[in-house]
């Protein structure tokens, strides 16, 4: 691994120029380096961060990339890590104009990093130095505790996809604007209701004490502190809650567990706190691949047609950037969705369609020829890099006529009896279907949440808020195993499940065996679906379950 | 960089200190030209969390996947298709996913090698006992010609290294080469004894004495985990078997829904998948046949090997019974291993009632064996099963 020679550097400088004419925001440093494809290979498992802390399921996926490299070899153009510089990785063997365009995709990639706003929690971390700080950490614990390290990190990756990102995102967000808890807001909004759950006429009696005793400017509290004296300490305690906690089970764990409060186990709470950490870095990235490939790729698309450097590369460029963002006939690109979202809504907003009149135009010829010659959408486009997110992107700005234009649809396969053959087919041509397949490609973990009231007695207990899926049921064993550990001691794990066990296999024996005269299920959507609650309790590594 | 080896022996620790395996064996295909793929040997691990699992409750009924997709078409038009049951000679466009990644055909010797270091990995590290040597030792080798004998002089082919070293031996005694860092070759003397010639030779060639059948269920029903297990078991006797009769097994490998066919490599075996029915005895009956028609009885210890998800819609076995009993004249060892599904409950399959109700097991009790273990067996389990059907 070494930095790019002078010659490419003054490449990527000069395409730096030409992008921040365009409107596109990023620091001035960033670090380009070569690698070949096996430092490619051994560095994806760690998510490209080259200072990762070591772990053996990184090996593993050595292994078998080496494996699946050996089978069917590929050349990354570039990879981009969003540290601080950004550091973009490449093959040494590009020609210059295969470079500029590459520069223009990295580029728009780090303009991403740097302003979209879900990415506000990896602002102001060093990624590199702080993975090179853990990765000794990890090293050095490594030495002393062996294998446990290992455990310990495997236990607290079992549960790093339940961080509280959004949680932690909004603090961060409205950190200064967001108001303390005051004592009075305490009193009334949870003392009252969550922790004495008083009844309501005594709950207004209080409300009208309160007004009346404001009006003459005497202090409410002197009864309140009388009659509850533990009042003033529940309310340091939640203020000391809410700033310190409340976002997910890891942080939880790292808290309270009553195993690592013993003095011979502090170490795993950093192990955790690191594990914890890395995977907070990366959620705006799995949130938002759709926009950061589309808008890297409208860029590499724009820059690069403008720019003059590369005189007699056209078709070549076309080539390329045609096998990267071509839409496939059947499957997904996110590259070449997400570039076509953002011209279509730079050429919406040009035309002013954004607007009240365009919406509730009805008229097919007039809606067609329907322009403002607004021309904002170079800076709309701006606005949207800045403020969505994969969802919101897919919610907001498929509609049916982006569907129309791109002739895009669902499509669905069946199996064809008479000649086996899979059949594809076009499912729907529906906006709404369509981005509702698209969400549910996008990432979406399960929402899972410590339960404080039922927690007690040594048991951790965990509410799977249930959103119409079910967990994967092979994995829960192991993951509890692990928060077990964590915890030491007993956990709960309320969940659901289907009431009934999939009907569709008797009839599927005899859907194939005209003799025993079956007929086809009637067909079964997942809301026709009974569901029940469970609970899933985990003591002394042995699994079992109940029903609530 | 961790190996292997090592990695193996970590997870190995694991169950010491009460956990889990976590590894397991993968393969990869590497698609060749001309049809020669090989077998990649790679570890594999999954990192298990909470995550949703997906419903599909449609898909059972023959519905695939929905996707995205782009082009002319109004709604409800086929824009494409694709072949459940590949066909011999077809491209690799033409096969169906595999329950391995990769698609392509045929096999050769790169597949060999590395499923024997997969059954090296296996008999060490999993302790295997040794297949039983079931005699019948083929007296009768055949003699293949090949130029391994070496002759002074004269010859077919000249072999220069053992020729060089012959002249450097000469002109060593000759006292022409004082100085081994200033060697002056132009003064060395060649005499005729120092050329070396290979030429044609009489080599013996032992007959493999072992002959395997696999043969697999791949209806629709077959769906998932069952053939993951189903392949993951077969994978592990195939190479193992390939390193115990150091590569002198020969194999033969059989798919059936409704009806039975050969396929000519591992790789296809445990790639292809198809929707239909289940005729069991169909596979049995194809076995029949062959040995019969290939006389194969007469030289080889036969091994046949089924795997299944115990659906049959011959409900009584009576077919497949009648099959089983006349593989009992010739055969070294037939054994089942039915999957099965998690909803099915234990010993509920009519494959397993009626092997058990027929008495063939208790009856011919050394030469079948059943093992039934359910579709979220893991390696260990699988290993046991391979010990229990060759116990």
């Amino acid at each position: 691994m070494e930095l790019v020679n002078q010659h490419v550097k003054g490449i990527m400088e000069e395409c730096k120029l030409r992008a921040r004419d365009q409107g596109l925001k990023f620091d001035n440093e960033t670090l380009e380096y070569i690698v070949t494809n096996r430092d490619m290979i051994e560095l994806s498992p760690k998510v490209m961060i080259p200072t990762l802390y070591d772990y053996w399921v990184h090996d593993v996926r050595v292994l078998s990339g080496k494996g699946m490299y050996e089978a069917y070899p590929s050349n990354p153009y570039e990879t981009v890590i969003n540290t601080r510089p950004a550091i973009s990785f490449y093959n040494d063997n590009n020609p210059d104009w295969l470079n500029v365009m590459i520069f223009y995709h990295v580029l728009g990639h780090i303009d991403f990093f740097q302003n979209n706003l879900f990415y506000k929690n990896t602002w102001d971390v060093d990624l590199a130095g702080q993975a090179l700080a853990d990765k000794r950490l990890i090293a050095q614990l490594r030495s002393e505790k062996g294998r446990w390290v290992d455990y310990a990190i495997e236990f607290a990756r079992g549960i790093d996809n339940l961080v509280g990102y959004y949680k932690e995102l909004n603090q961060i967000i409205m950190n200064g604007s967001q108001r303390k808890l005051s004592k009075t807001d305490f009193y009334f909004d949870i003392f009252l209701q969550k922790i004495k759950k008083v009844p309501q006429h005594e709950y207004i009696k209080e409300i009208t004490r309160y007004n009346v005793l404001n009006k003459i400017g005497e202090d409410f509290f002197d009864e309140v502190t009388g009659k509850y004296p533990e009042f003033i300490e529940l309310y340091k305690k939640e203020l000391f809650r809410k700033t310190d906690y409340d976002s997910d089970i890891m942080q939880y764990i790292i808290l309270y567990s009553p195993f690592l409060k013993e003095e011979e186990n502090q170490w795993i709470k950093s192990v955790i706190q690191i594990v914890r950490n890395t995977s907070m870095y990366f959620q705006p990235q799995i949130r938002t691949k759709i926009m950061n490939e589309g808008w890297a790729s409208y860029w590499h698309e724009y820059l690069f047609m403008k720019d003059d450097r590369i005189k007699g590369h056209e078709a070549d460029f076309a080539k390329v950037n045609a096998s990267v963002t071509s839409m496939p006939k059947v499957g997904l690109n996110p590259y070449a969705l997400g570039l076509r979202m953002f011209q279509n809504i730079k050429d919406m907003e040009d035309r002013g369609r954004y607007s009240f009149d365009f919406l509730f135009l009805k008229d097919e010829v007039a809606r067609k020829k329907y322009t403002q010659h607004k021309n904002r959408g170079d800076e709309f486009i701006l606005d949207v890099r800045e403020n969505f997110i994969d969802f919101t992107f897919i919610n907001t700005f498929i509609d049916q006529d982006f569907i129309a234009r791109h002739k895009l649809f669902v499509t669905g396969k069946y199996l064809d009896q008479s000649s086996m053959k899979w059949k594809y087919y076009i499912k729907s041509k529906k906006a709404q279907d369509y981005k509702e397949m698209i969400i549910d490609t996008l990432y979406h973990p399960p929402q899972i949440s410590v339960d404080e009231a039922a927690t007690k007695e040594g048991i951790l207990y965990l509410n799977h808020k249930f959103e119409n899926k079910p967990l994967k049921i092979d994995y829960i064993e192991n993951t509890m195993i692990g928060i077990e550990y964590l915890w030491g001691g007993p956990v709960h794990l309320e969940t659901s499940e289907p009431a009934i066990s999939k009907k569709a296999t008797t009839n599927y024996a005899s859907f194939w065996d005209p003799g025993a005269g079956g007929t086809r299920a009637a067909e079964q959507s997942p809301e026709d679906i009974e569901w029940k609650r469970v609970c899933y309790v985990i003591e002394n590594r042995k699994l079992h379950k109940k029903e609530l | 960089m961790i190996t292997l080896d090592e990695l193996l022996e970590r997870d190995r620790r694991r169950e010491e200190d009460g956990f889990k395996r976590k590894i397991r064996i993968g393969k990869i295909i590497k698609p060749g030209s001309g049809g020669k793929d090989k077998i990649i040997v790679v570890p594999t691990t999954v990192e298990e969390k909470f995550v949703h699992d997906e419903i599909h409750p449609d898909q059972e009924q023959g519905e695939g996947e929905s996707t995205g997709g782009t082009g002319e078409g109004e709604e409800g038009d086929v824009i494409g298709e694709q072949p459940v049951r590949p066909e011999e000679g077809e491209g690799e466009n033409g096969e169906g996913d595999g329950e391995g990644p990769g698609e392509g055909k045929g096999g050769d010797h790169e597949l060999e090698s590395n499923a024997y270091e997969l059954g090296k990995v296996l008999s060490q590290d999993f302790q295997l006992p040794n297949l039983k040597d079931k005699g019948k030792k083929r007296t009768l080798s055949r003699y293949i010609y090949d130029l391994t004998d070496k002759n002074r002089g004269a010859g077919q082919i000249l072999d220069k290294k053992a020729t060089l070293k012959e002249i450097v031996k000469t002109n060593i005694t000759l006292g022409n080469i004082p100085d081994v860092d200033d060697t002056d070759t132009s003064r060395f003397i060649i005499s005729p004894q120092d050329l070396i010639y290979r030429i044609l030779s009489r080599e013996k060639d032992f007959e493999s004495q072992a002959l395997v059948f696999f043969l697999r269920d791949y209806s629709g029903s077959m769906g998932g985990k069952v053939t993951q297990a189903v392949v993951s078991q077969h994978v592990m006797l195939y190479s193992w078997l390939l390193y115990q009769y150091e590569k002198q097994v020969e194999t033969r490998f059989i798919l059936h829904d409704t009806q039975a066919k050969e396929v000519g490599d591992f790789y296809k075996y445990y790639s292809y998948r198809v929707a239909g029915g289940t005729n069991v005895f169909t596979a049995f009956k194809m076995v029949n046949d062959i040995v019969e028609r290939e006389s194969l009885a007469r030289d080889y210890n036969i091994y046949v090997f089924h795997g299944t998800d115990g659906d049959d819609w011959d409900k009584d076995g009576k077919q497949t019974i009648a099959e089983i009993e006349k593989m009992l004249n010739y055969v070294s060892r037939i054994g089942v291993s039915i999957v099965e599904h998690s909803y099915v409950g234990s010993n509920q399959t009519e494959v397993e009632k009626y092997l058990k109700s027929s008495q063939i097991l208790t009856q011919h009790g050394d030469l079948i064996k059943l093992d039934v273990m359910s579709e979220n067996a893991d390696d260990t389990r699988i290993i046991q099963g391979i010990k229990r059907l060759i116990s």
